[in-house]
């Protein structure tokens, strides 16, 4: 009884602040997104209409909303794979990596995760600059002529990925190496008496056993990479030709800035529904593929 | 034996060349932010200052108020970390240790709700804060983010190790509740807790989002805001801007290098089991 009370006591407080800044609100923002809730309503409540769901209707027929969601498939398309790859990549090396050097590299490359994104996002406008950024400095020295990085509409998002790739892939890298290192040793050792070729045994050793952490980390990448809102914000301003304006960019601009905070509740949603499904279908897929002798 | 210093000779040299990519563009940044006005606009760009000046951190503490937006960050982010100590901590070791009625549906409830967007919560909670008058104020930035469920998983997995022999026998001596969490439960879970500090501290330090829909007056803003509203204005003052880059970015850099194994271990504790 008394441990009873008192486990109530103590997570108490904390389900209460969940409760209200987060579970309610969710809730909240359904309702909110079947009304038309706007500027004047913010004024007074008594603007306020029922509309169904017409704000999900109107989202489906507005260009720039599938923009967005073209814009972002893209990032996440793109910028999922090539992060994991970089990570997984990099894991590799660092597994392969003698100890004394191992934690001065896992640091220099795990730096980028826990730099502030706004301040690392402007380093990498300059750095992208036409005339004087070293990234087309660079690419002049293999003979490659500059690149109008972010304000070319075809390059601005491969851009964007590109930085964010520098950005992130240090955190699954890390994740990725701890996994590496619990493979017993025996196991390569007996598969090299068996006489398994490098490929071989990552095959048949690293991968069918790292595959639960591969799967995890690019769930969860992907539910990230779907969030992209900073990068643009600060680099481009989801131009050029909203070119880099992605779903939580649109967001901001319906409620913050139009103050369609109806309109901008159902984008919300929309979003969430998008990452619950794609999430729900990775997991599903992951499941029924099994790693099996060839 | 030759076979595998080439191929120790390859790892080790990719790994510096990648280690280089990784870090040229925040060394680049520093050197920038020492240069004079319109320096760094020249092909090909310069990569060390011709002459180390202070002047763009002079001129962003006096004019564009940064000085002000760095404490307003320490400040904000130093509150975070307490106030998630505060919530987290209770609430891991009762769902770890304390048997309640509902308590492993409420868990999983919780672990389940990982999989909304904090940013549907977004709007709502912006009304509510709105009609409490908090909106433009600090207690706006902080209140959403004083307990969140990361923070609990974090310190439940730590707790569940606290054997329930230690807390019997104290509650068999007839300590309180209060006091075996207190003298207990808080002492074995101390490396955790700065782990979440530090966890916690970080994520408010970088957080863009919320500060930016909260606060409207630009004596209030984080560092990040601050940041993206200065590139609005002063696009072509590369110097300028990489110095308030340094300022926001060096102080987060310089903790997780000092905690870095307290970092490490939030990290991995989410996503690797056993």
């Amino acid at each position: 009884m008394r441990a009873r009370l008192a486990g109530w006591v103590f997570a108490g407080p904390a389900l209460l602040a969940l409760s209200v800044f987060f579970f309610v609100p969710v809730l909240a923002a359904f309702g909110l997104s079947l009304t038309d809730f706007d500027i004047y309503a913010v004024a007074s409540l008594e603007n306020v209409r029922f509309v169904g769901a017409g704000n999900y209707l109107r989202l489906l027929q507005t260009p720039l909303f599938w923009k967005a969601l073209g814009n972002t498939a893209l990032f996440v398309v793109a910028g999922v794979p090539l992060s994991i790859g970089a990570s997984l990549g990099t894991a590799l090396l660092l597994d392969a990596a003698s100890s004394k050097l191992q934690g001065f590299f896992r640091t220099a490359l795990f730096s980028p995760v826990v730099t502030t994104l706004v301040g690392v996002a402007v380093i990498w406008r300059y750095l992208l600059h036409t005339r004087y950024g070293l990234i087309n400095y660079g690419l002049g020295l293999l003979g490659i002529s500059p690149v109008d990085w972010l304000g070319d509409p075809r390059w601005a998002m491969p851009a964007i990925i590109l930085f964010a790739v520098w950005k992130s892939f240090g955190y699954n890298m890390v994740i990725l190496l701890a996994a590496l290192q619990t493979i017993p040793e025996e196991l390569y050792e007996a598969s090299r008496l068996e006489g398994a070729s490098a490929l071989q045994q990552a095959r048949l050793v690293t991968l069918p056993l790292i595959a639960p952490t591969l799967v995890l980390v690019s769930t969860l990448t992907m539910a990230g990479y779907f969030q992209l809102f900073a990068e643009p914000y600060v680099m481009t301003q989801g131009g050029p030709l909203q070119s880099t304006t992605s779903v939580l960019y649109f967001m901001y601009d319906e409620g913050f800035k139009w103050w369609n905070l109806g309109s901008a509740s159902a984008v919300a949603f929309l979003l969430f529904a998008i990452i619950l499904a794609v999430t729900a279908a990775q997991s599903l897929a992951s499941r029924r593929f099994r790693w099996s002798e060839p | 034996m030759k076979r595998i210093r080439a191929r120790s000779l390859a790892v080790h040299g990719a790994l510096a060349a990648i280690a280089l990519l990784s870090l040229v563009p925040i060394l680049w940044m520093v050197s920038v932010s020492f240069m004079a006005p319109g320096e760094a606009s020249a092909s090909p760009p310069p990569l060390l200052p011709r002459e180390a000046t202070l002047d763009n951190y002079r001129q962003l503490l006096a004019q564009a108020g940064m000085g002000r937006s760095f404490a307003n960050s320490a400040l904000l982010a130093t509150l975070a970390a307490a106030l998630s100590l505060a919530f987290n901590v209770t609430a891991g070791y009762a769902f770890a240790k304390l048997r309640f009625t509902g308590r492993d549906r409420l868990f999983r409830l919780l672990l389940g709700a990982l999989v909304i967007p904090g940013q549907v919560a977004m709007i709502p909670v912006f009304l509510m804060l709105k009609s409490a008058g908090l909106v433009n104020t600090y207690a706006g930035v902080l209140l959403p983010a004083m307990a969140n469920v990361p923070g609990i998983f974090l310190v439940r997995q730590y707790a569940v190790s606290i054997p329930d022999t230690l807390l019997e026998a104290a509650r068999i001596d007839g300590a309180g509740e209060l006091r075996v969490f207190w003298s207990i439960v808080l002492p074995s879970l101390s490396p955790i807790l700065v782990t979440l500090a530090v966890l916690s501290f970080l994520g408010s330090w970088n957080d863009f989002l919320w500060p930016l829909i909260v606060l409207a007056d630009d004596r209030l803003y984080t560092l990040p805001v601050a940041l993206a509203s200065l590139t609005r204005e002063h696009v072509q003052d590369s110097e300028l801007m990489m110095a308030g880059s340094v300022i926001t970015v060096l102080p987060v850099l310089g903790l997780f290098l000092l905690l870095q194994r307290y970092y490490i271990r939030g990290l991995l504790a989410g996503s690797v089991k056993g």
